[in-house]
């Protein structure tokens, strides 16, 4: 994937088989804090697995689908999102106190965090790279509608917006609209609509017609 | 402290460069590096608000050019030097040259999944009444402590509404330093865009924070 990625650490590439710098000095850090006890080698291991493979935003979609087709559980998820999530078992680290806000025809919500780079972990995973990047940070609280249209989202002109800077341990979760014409769906094809910018705030679902089925 | 992480409402850094079908790292360090802030974190020997600290402790032109985990791994080798368990001696050869100091505790493989799981809420008992109700006009503070704040720059002095009152959190900014957890009451307090940015700015917009108590005072000129 070394091919993909094109604004961060141009310096630190490499393309043969040499270990960059920073390899490196991550590398010796690693060995000196193995070497004197302070971290488990399996530990490391098992963050990276559990962070890699298996806690990312297909489960703020299966949170989301159920508030589609569930009114109950819509209504549990906006009085207490932590809990509400619980019952869908996500939860954890970067969770531990959840807010939903639900998107409306009259308010379309935005998460940022400009201080640093605070995200719902357990319903989204990492952050990607632009979230944590000054770009983001410092023009979603200023000019939501210009950060929005460079995601490809044109909200009408009625439509008010609502940016939520996350500057403390509540962390925030979009619920988006459901989509039109997906009346037919069931919640496991609601579920493919919701992409994480969705979820951020800077997307919105697929259509029906976008999404086929495997 | 007003450095570079305070960036809201910063401009000039240009388009957002998103990237389609992102991977979780984008280099073998980068993963190395997430699991050791996380690893180390649960040493006991500092915080998350003082490994903030760390990160916003970098000068401000290293912070705005570094990526995010550049950035987590100078806070780090600052912080196992800074804290002891480390020497400058130790980075510079890559390799343990003195006797390790004791640390409260050494996460296991097998504990990770279970304990990050439950996670690691910091709502905490504190004081009995909030100073604030929801509804309540409240003014952010103007303030520019050389520590931790999460209050950012861009409110400080506006005048927002509280909207909604959580309960008690871990105070960062006394955490940080290692001065106890102080917990406070934590509000969100919703700014209306023409307060925080002027005349000029997009009538049909509002940004909230959540702020804690001391942050914050009754509306200037206002009774709250």
């Amino acid at each position: 994937m070394a091919h993909d990625h094109h604004d961060h650490d141009h310096h630190d590439h490499h393309h043969g088989s040499e270990l960059s710098p920073m390899d490196l000095r991550v590398r010796a850090l690693e060995s000196i804090l193995v070497e004197k006890g302070y971290v488990d080698p399996a530990a490391l291991d098992a963050l990276i697995d559990t962070y890699e493979s298996k806690i990312g935003p297909r489960n703020g979609a299966q949170v989301v689908a159920r508030a589609w087709v569930d009114p109950a559980y819509r209504a549990r998820l906006l009085d207490d999102a932590t809990a509400a999530i619980r019952e869908l078992g996500f939860g954890g680290r970067g969770g531990e106190h959840m807010v939903v806000v639900e998107n409306t025809p009259e308010e379309h919500n935005l998460v940022v965090c400009t201080l640093c780079s605070c995200y719902p972990w357990p319903v989204l995973g990492l952050p990607p790279v632009w979230y944590k990047s000054p770009p983001y940070r410092s023009r979603a609280v200023i000019d939501p509608r210009g950060v929005l249209a460079e995601f490809g989202v044109t909200l009408p002109g009625t439509t008010r917006v609502r940016v939520w800077d996350s500057t403390a341990e509540l962390r925030y979760m979009v619920l988006p609209m459901r989509p039109a014409g997906s009346d037919h769906l069931d919640e496991a094809a609601l579920a493919d609509l919701v992409t994480r910018d969705a979820m951020i705030g800077t997307g919105l679902p697929l259509s029906p017609d976008q999404v086929v089925r495997s | 402290m007003n450095g570079g992480q305070d960036l809201g409402g910063m401009q000039g850094f240009g388009p957002i460069g998103f990237e389609a079908d992102e991977p979780w790292f984008h280099a073998p360090w980068e993963r190395r590096v997430f699991a050791m802030a996380m690893a180390m974190g649960l040493t006991g020997t500092w915080n998350l608000d003082a490994s903030r600290a760390a990160r916003e402790s970098l000068p401000p032109g290293e912070y705005l050019t570094s990526s995010y985990y550049r950035i987590w791994f100078r806070a780090l080798e600052k912080q196992v030097v800074q804290h002891g368990l480390v020497t400058e001696g130790e980075l510079a050869a890559g390799a343990a040259l003195t006797p390790p100091a004791p640390v409260a505790r050494v996460l296991k493989g097998e504990e990770v999944a279970p304990l990050f799981a439950r996670g690691f809420p910091s709502d905490r008992p504190g004081p009995d009444r909030p100073r604030f109700a929801a509804g309540d006009e409240v003014t952010a503070k103007t303030i520019n402590p050389p520590g931790h704040t999460r209050l950012p720059r861009y409110v400080r002095g506006r005048t927002g509404v509280v909207e909604r009152v959580h309960g008690r959190f871990v105070f960062p900014d006394s955490n940080a330093h290692f001065a106890g957890e102080a917990p406070q009451w934590l509000y969100t307090v919703r700014f209306a865009g023409v307060e925080l940015w002027g005349e000029d700015a997009d009538p049909g917009l509002a940004v909230s924070v959540n702020a804690f108590e001391s942050y914050l005072e009754p509306a200037r000129g206002r009774a709250a």
